[in-house]
């Protein structure tokens, strides 16, 4: 239909004569969709899989000292008691023991964790210490190699240290600095499988020792920094969160109950953010490309004013010259949102791969939808920058048009 | 019918203002023009011949005085009306030709044909046209720059006879054409007269001037 209309026809022509230059001031256009479209993608992807993976720790209930609260010291005493920093925050033994009861889940565990520097024969690095229970390091951490430790000196550690630092089964690692404080040195027993982001406790690149080694290394013996309940039904967290709750925040905040939907919605809304800000960035190219589309539709105007007096002369009317200069700037849109959706599957594909490391979710209806998107957005932009071109070239004055040389 | 005015002229005054000086280009110009006359405007360069011809063609409005063609006002028209006025009730036939470049023969021809009725002829009146004008149909394929000077005054009178206009103005349609290919239109204007058509020609050659029935001559904006 489009295509037999003879002002359709012009505009296509007028097109294709100065073929390089409307290719360049296309080439925009392209740009801004593949960048609006891939970033659009590649924050929606990010999103996707961390709510997947966030969702199958979603049983994990995690309790940490509240802050700003002492162990056990009574709250704002006048100049009385010692300053109370978040790092003397602690959980005790009896509360430890309330919330399993409180919890009525099996799998209830306690964590030791510090921080502390090592060395590895001349190599030397810093990493997270923590401290379990060895019966119940069989029940949460699964071993790629090695075994689960039998005596003190023996520890577990991640796969990332284990890599950087050339670590096997057998190897070395002094603990603690030989500045200050106790040095002790330690056997790898086995290492741990990578296990990514998680809720409880993140070992792929830390140490993991038994509780009566932490204790003779660091002290604080009873004084846990984070309480871990696995529930056995995930339906029961939000129960088992608010019967916790109850029992030991009686009556001051004595301690902080999470499980993973309060992360997810921290990291959700972190990553809706950043990719909104991406995307506006991404949207400074499609400005740029309006420019130039509104650069080379003047320069069409001024170059066919000889042509717009001889179409007005004939008995064109205003509305269809501006028509003709519309579907001039709707032509190298739709050509260059086109070449920028079928490079944005692939650019975003590579993008998506490259930033979240899964292309699984590139396909969902929520991540591809935004190539049509950005293709709408782009044409919307060039039409949009042919408006005054086309709004001018109507207004011309026939006789003028017609004397121009 | 035969002694209806289809255009009358009363005290038109154009008026360029320009930043050294007003230029009177028409001065109080009154010519009325029965139906199916054949008249020549004469006079030397710059004298306002076009801008005559322009203001019957509603291409331009007047400063001052009116403009009647086909007894409407031409005053009380908005652009829209003017130009569907050029569309239907006036053929331009320019020194120039005045082709679109973009177009074929064919197209060229046919354009004004679409702007009219919304729809492509199926009816074979453009080639119809054509053939009368002498383009066969191997050059309506052409483009305008592909064809000789007499060629595309002959697509460029086409062009304006596609939708039957009564009027035809013709602004110096022989002044790039050698002397034969010149007679050769000439003649082709005078059979469009003898068909009943009004004919309006600027002209600077006297042996046009023959083929008109009646002249007018400008000079300075006036009519003597
Ligand atoms: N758009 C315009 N702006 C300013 N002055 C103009 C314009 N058009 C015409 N003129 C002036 O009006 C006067 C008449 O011009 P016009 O084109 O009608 O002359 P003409 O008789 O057709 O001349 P020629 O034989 O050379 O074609 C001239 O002095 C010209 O400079
Ligand atoms: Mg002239």
């Amino acid at each position: 239909m489009i295509w037999s209309d003879i002002i359709f026809q012009l505009s296509v022509r007028s097109v294709r004569r100065h073929f390089l230059r409307s290719v360049l001031a296309a080439l925009g256009i392209v740009i801004g969709v593949i960048a609006i479209s891939s970033m659009g993608m590649m924050g929606t992807n990010m999103t996707l899989s961390v709510t997947e993976q966030l969702s199958s720790m979603g049983n994990i209930i995690t309790v940490t000292p509240a802050t700003g609260n002492g162990g056990g010291g009574g709250p704002g005493m006048p100049g009385g008691s010692s300053g109370t920093s978040s790092s003397d925050d602690y959980i005790s033994d009896d509360q430890f023991r309330d919330i399993k009861r409180a919890s009525g889940q099996e799998l209830v565990y306690y964590v030791y964790s510090d921080s502390d520097s090592f060395d590895v024969g001349p190599d030397s690095g810093r990493s997270r210490i923590y401290g379990l229970d060895p019966e119940v390091m069989p029940e949460i951490l699964v071993l790629t190699d090695g075994s689960y430790p039998k005596s003190t000196s023996g520890v577990l550690i991640g796969p990332t240290i284990a890599e950087r630092y050339d670590l096997t089964v057998g190897s070395r690692i002094k603990l603690g600095d030989d500045d200050e404080g106790p040095q002790s040195t330690v056997r790898v027993v086995g290492i741990i499988e990578g296990r990514g982001m998680t809720m409880d406790i993140s070992t792929d690149s830390s140490i993991v020792v038994t509780e009566k080694f932490f204790t003779s290394m660091y002290g604080d013996e009873g004084e846990y920094n984070q309480v871990i309940v696995v529930a056995d039904n995930i339906d029961d967290v939000p129960a088992i969160k608010a019967e916790i709750d109850r029992q030991l925040n009686k009556k001051d905040d004595e301690v902080n109950v999470q499980d993973s939907s309060r992360m997810l919605t921290t990291i959700t809304s972190t990553l809706g953010t950043l990719t909104a800000f991406v995307m506006a960035i991404a949207g400074i190219s499609l400005l740029v490309a309006a420019v130039s589309i509104f650069n080379v539709m003047m320069m069409s105007v001024t170059e066919r004013i000889r042509e717009i007096g001889i179409l007005r002369s004939i008995g064109t009317r205003r509305s269809v010259v501006r028509r003709m200069f519309v579907y001039e700037s709707f032509i190298l849109g739709v050509a260059g949102a086109a070449i920028g959706a079928v490079l944005s599957l692939f650019i975003g594909y590579f993008v998506v791969l490259a930033m979240t490391g899964t292309t699984e979710y590139f396909f969902y209806p929520e991540s591809i939808v935004y190539i049509p998107a950005a293709m709408c957005v782009g044409i919307v932009i060039c039409v949009i920058s042919g408006i005054y071109p086309a709004w001018k070239a109507a207004n011309l004055d026939p006789i003028e048009a017609l004397r121009a040389e | 019918m035969k002694d209806n005015a289809v255009i009358e002229l009363k005290d038109v005054t154009k008026v360029y203002p320009l930043p050294a000086g007003d230029v009177i280009a028409l001065d109080r110009v009154s010519i009325t023009i029965k139906e199916g006359e054949f008249v020549a405007i004469m006079g030397p360069s710059g004298s306002g011949k076009s801008t005559l011809l322009n203001q019957v063609g509603c291409l331009d409005v007047p400063t001052s005085g009116s403009l009647f063609i086909t007894g409407k006002d031409v005053g009380e028209m908005n652009d829209d009306e003017l130009t569907d006025l050029r569309l239907e009730k006036i053929g331009y036939i320019f020194q120039k030709f005045n082709l679109i470049p973009l177009l074929t023969a064919y197209e060229n021809v046919e354009y004004p044909y679409i702007m009219k009725h919304k729809c492509h002829d199926t009816d074979g009146i453009v080639t119809a046209l054509l053939n009368e004008v002498g383009i066969d149909e191997a050059l309506a394929t052409h483009t305008p720059p592909e064809l000789s000077g007499g060629q595309q005054q002959r697509v460029a009178i086409a062009r304006a006879l596609i939708n039957d206009p009564k009027i035809l103005l013709c602004d110096e349609p022989t002044g790039n054409l050698d002397s034969k290919t010149g007679t050769q239109i000439m003649e082709m204007i005078k059979a469009l007269h003898n068909q009943g058509r009004t004919v309006i020609m600027v002209t600077h050659d006297p042996k046009n001037l023959d083929y008109a029935e009646r002249t007018i001559t400008i000079t300075d904006g006036r009519i003597k």
